[in-house]
């Protein structure tokens, strides 16, 4: 650290570390805070959301109508192969977010494509779970418990499906824009995002697949 | 500035949800959080997985185990993937949180309590024919 660096309060080092008024620039590191903390409070409002269809779904999780139960429909191979792609998908996520932050176009680039590719693996697999079960009478309309496991978990592939279109964008406005401040605050909120579904994910395979099978 | 002062100006400031403070030039600490982060889910996802087709526990364990499972899994994935800690930074990062989860629990056992009771309470169909005659 030179003399003059550290007369001005900061540090290579630290520089991520220092508080807004120490810093150069510090107009940008409060508006990054003050993004990620509004994107939390939405965040927090959908995971509010989704307790709601969660709530639908354990009240109504008996009311097959004689219809078929969990147990006789869900295959947990591929809820297992589902999980792992969406915790490889969090993962890679956040190896893209380091990539932009340190600028590294091959590491955000490849990453985030590594996140796009999982996700739609994800959802081509639930997709396929849908259409099975479609085709064997077990769709929306056969019980109470059918219309709350397509709402919930629908929701949630709806969610990944639009987590998907945003990823590509941020992709896209990264190539076209570069790694500018208002990009990278973006691409946190996308971060933020991806991570909350794999969140919302881990809830529904423990409440509806692993209990709704062991049951 | 010296560094106790630093400190003080430290506890201050906040920190973005999911931003993990490391030095740009040796990313090398954000990874090993991610790695940990990743190691820890995938052994509660693979325990959550063999737990719920075991028979070598208990039967009524079962739901039990698979619920503490997940919440510690949910709690590895906001500590290491959205990078939610207990530090000063983040009491607002955490307030929010405990509030959402407040309102969550509050939904989840308000409609469950309700909806129970109610079903209890319920007359059967054969009963409510009895009635209107």
């Amino acid at each position: 650290m030179s003399a003059f660096e550290a007369a001005a309060g900061y540090d290579r080092e630290s520089l991520d570390r220092q508080p807004t008024a120490e810093r150069a620039g510090g107009e940008l590191m409060s508006k990054r805070i003050i993004v990620g903390y509004g994107f939390w409070i939405f965040l927090l409002s959908d995971i509010i959301m989704f307790s709601a269809f969660f709530a639908t779904y354990a009240v109504l999780v008996g009311a097959t109508a004689d219809g078929p139960s969990g147990r006789e429909l869900f295959d947990l191979r591929n809820v297992g192969i589902e999980t792992a792609f969406l915790l490889l998908s969090s993962f890679t996520c956040g190896l893209a977010s380091i990539g932009a932050r340190t600028h590294r176009g091959s590491w955000f680039y490849g990453a985030m494509s590594a996140t796009g590719i999982l996700g739609a693996a994800f959802l081509y697999i639930e997709v396929h779970e849908f259409a099975g079960m479609v085709a064997r009478g077990a769709g929306p309309t056969r019980s109470a418990f059918l219309s709350a496991f397509f709402t919930l978990v629908g929701c949630h592939g709806l969610h990944v499906t639009a987590g998907i279109l945003w990823l590509l964008t941020m992709m896209a406005q990264v190539f076209a824009k570069g790694y500018r401040p208002d990009i990278l605050r973006r691409v946190l909120c996308f971060g933020l995002f991806w991570h909350t579904l794999d969140i919302i994910w881990v809830a529904i395979f423990t409440m509806v697949y692993l209990m709704g099978v062991g049951q | 500035m010296s560094n106790s002062e630093r400190e003080s100006h430290r506890s201050y400031a906040d920190a973005a949800p999911g931003y993990e403070n490391f030095n740009a030039h040796e990313p090398a600490e954000a990874y090993r959080s991610y790695l940990v982060g990743l190691g820890l889910a995938t052994l509660l996802t693979i325990v959550s997985f063999f737990i719920s087709g075991t028979t070598l526990v208990w039967g009524p364990s079962i739901p039990v185990a698979l619920v503490v499972l997940a919440i510690a899994q949910m709690g590895v994935h906001l500590v290491f993937f959205l990078n939610i800690t207990t530090g000063p930074d983040n009491v607002n990062n955490v307030m929010a949180l405990a509030f959402g989860v407040l309102i969550v629990l509050l939904l989840l056992t308000g409609s469950l309590w309700i909806m129970a009771n109610l079903n209890h309470n319920m007359m059967s169909m054969d009963q409510m024919m009895q009635m209107q005659r």
